[in-house]
């Protein structure tokens, strides 16, 4: 299988006038399907890592490839479109519009991309709704659900468009034990399903010793790159 | 455009207390505005419709010596082919005529007129509070102040004196009150021909008097008759001599478009900052939106459509909150015989322009959160958490 995502000698320095380097010349590429994590102290420039995989950030030297396209020189508008077919997100936050239902939210990608949902589309909606065993609240409000609901949503939501890579940034920093591994198996059932690449930042090591390959940054730069 | 609409929504929708405020304010703005602009343009009309309502509006006199018009039925057929404006149109023979009471001496205007025509000018058969119109020749009709200084009733006479030295017997028929005293003081009204009689005149007449369906326009209209005459007539309109009073409408219009200006934007004030803070109230939802790929441009949309909805919804309550107002103002605010004070004029073209004035003004005030909307970053909230 080939790379689906590569950078190259990514920096990322914040400030301009005191200047903090997050991160240092990180070269990594993944491979499509795999399941990865990011692991290291805070501080050490995960999430900077993923934003800038993620195209939300820019890096201040070095390139970034989605499926063999340069993003870090595309335009707003490209980046958006890319977002939104090629990437799905998994926040710690669950970042769920608490003005829509739980399935609203889980179209939401869709119906960025597209005008009107199909019908297709609001049956895989409640497919996945199932998959993560929520049809019974799916039609709740954001706001009246529990935290890990909340996040199984947002896996879901992540789902929606078929993205080729999932971003997850510690998805499951503030849920309970049993909602954890409840995630995280259902983030791992995903990806043998679907061959979506996912790369996930955790701080819980038992958890990444279960994925494919752990990635350890340490100020900044890559400490250990661990192949199973 | 649908999603930013149904997200529009959602937003007021989730904060209803917020989106009431707002909409409350732009109907209050409205709402002011539709009951001023009625209540000027209904002061404006009474105004208008009491100092000219009842007065000839484009009087036509010779310009020759003996002041005549002669053919003046040729004429007349000219003036109404000039424009399908033009009402009421009547001929009257004026002149001056003294008469005496006791040790005094009081000066007439006769004025002849074709009872039926200028009746509907000056409505001279509703204002008779006293006798009836006159018929016969030399019957003659004076005003309130005029009978109480002679101290003559019904069926009286009164010695005239004409400026051609002519005197004449007149035999009162009844009396007028016109609301103005130097009328009710000088008028002597008569039928056409003994007027023509008395001033020994024959066919001819002294002026013809018309009104206009469209007074504002008395002006051109009279412009075109004047083009389709011969020279030696003198054509004048209410305009022309009502100089002032057309400044002091000019004025009123001025100050109540000020008035309506200024609430409008304190109204856009109040909305732009109101949304403004929405943006930040909402900034999670548009970093997530923009995280998963919704593009500045629909970002900004979404705000639009907040104000637009915000708009309409507003102007709606506006319209019916001025419009009750309104109907209040001539319930409650009325004279003593239980007219209202000024009677409002309700115009559904200003009312359709307020609405829209009031829609627009939300959309222009929606600009600045749209702006914002678009320019924030999503990696500010993520990060931020």
């Amino acid at each position: 299988m080939g790379d689906i995502l590569q950078i190259k000698n990514i920096d990322k320095i914040y400030g301009t006038k005191v200047k903090t380097k997050v991160l240092h010349d990180i070269s990594l590429s993944f491979k499509e399907g795999s399941f990865n994590s990011i692991i290291g102290a805070s501080g050490s420039g995960k999430s900077t890592l993923l934003n800038i995989i993620g195209t939300l950030d820019k890096p201040s030297n070095g390139e970034v490839y989605i499926n063999g396209k340069r993003t870090d020189t595309m335009k707003k508008n490209e980046l958006s479109d890319l977002r939104n077919q090629a990437i799905g997100f998994i926040f710690q936050f669950h970042y769920l519009l608490p003005e829509f239902t739980a399935l609203e939210n889980v179209l939401l990608p869709y119906r960025i991309g597209n005008s009107k949902p199909s019908k297709e589309i609001i049956n895989r909606a409640n497919e996945l709704m199932d998959f993560v065993g929520l049809s019974k609240v799916k039609n709740n409000l954001a706001t009246d659900m529990s935290g890990g609901q909340q996040q199984r949503t947002a896996v879901a939501r992540a789902l929606i468009n078929r993205p080729k890579i999932i971003l997850a940034d510690e998805p499951t920093g503030n849920l309970d034990s049993e909602s954890t591994e409840n995630v995280y198996s259902l983030l791992r059932e995903m990806s043998k399903e679907s061959n979506t690449t996912f790369i996930v930042i955790t701080h819980d090591r038992k958890i990444a010793e279960r994925t494919d390959r752990i990635i350890e940054l340490k100020d900044g730069k890559v400490h250990m790159d661990m192949n199973k | 455009m649908r999603l930013p609409f149904k997200i529009a929504v959602r937003f007021l929708k989730s904060n209803k207390g917020q989106t009431i405020l707002i909409a409350l304010g732009i109907a209050v703005g409205v709402s002011v505005q539709i009951f001023i602009g009625s209540l000027i343009q209904g002061l404006q009309k009474d105004l208008v419709d009491t100092t000219i309502g009842n007065s000839s509006q484009i009087t036509i006199k010779s310009d020759t010596e003996d002041g005549y018009i002669t053919n003046y039925k040729e004429k007349l057929k000219e003036i109404e082919a000039s424009d399908d404006r033009i009402k009421n149109l009547s001929v009257v023979v004026d002149g001056p005529a003294l008469t005496q009471g006791g040790n005094k001496n009081y000066s007439l205007l006769i004025r002849g007129f074709n009872i039926e025509d200028s009746n509907k000018i000056y409505e001279i058969t509703d204002r008779i509070y006293e006798g009836e119109k006159p018929r016969d020749k030399y019957d003659a009709l004076i005003g309130k102040d005029l009978k109480e200084e002679l101290g003559v009733k019904i069926g009286d006479t009164i010695d005239i004196v004409t400026n051609s030295g002519k005197s004449k017997e007149m035999m009162i028929t009844g009396f007028f009150d016109l609301k103005v005293a130097s009328i009710n003081e000088s008028w002597m009204i008569t039928t056409l021909d003994t007027s023509q009689d008395l001033f020994a005149i024959q066919d001819k007449i002294t002026s013809i008097e018309m009104q206009v369906s469209d007074v504002f326009e008395s002006d051109t209209i009279a412009d075109k008759i004047e083009k389709n005459l011969e020279s030696n007539l003198e054509i004048t309109n209410w305009k022309a001599q009502n100089e002032e009073l057309l400044s002091g409408l000019n004025g009123q219009s001025v100050s109540s478009l000020m008035i309506q200006v200024f609430v409008m934007i304190a109204v856009v004030l109040g909305i732009a900052s109101v949304l403004a803070i929405t943006v930040i109230q909402k900034s999670k939802q548009l970093g997530i939106l923009k995280a998963m790929g919704i593009k500045d441009r629909t970002a900004s949309l979404i705000f639009l459509f907040e104000g637009l909805l915000l708009g309409i919804i507003g102007a709606i309550l506006g319209v019916a909150l001025g419009l009750l107002l309104s109907f209040l103002f001539t319930k409650f605010a009325v004279n003593p015989d239980g007219t209202p004070v000024v009677s409002l004029y309700i115009d559904y073209t200003f009312i359709a322009i307020s609405t829209l004035i009031a829609i627009s003004s939300a959309i222009v005030a929606a600009l600045i959160p749209a702006r914002r909307s678009s320019k924030l970053n999503p990696i500010e909230v993520i990060r931020n958490g």
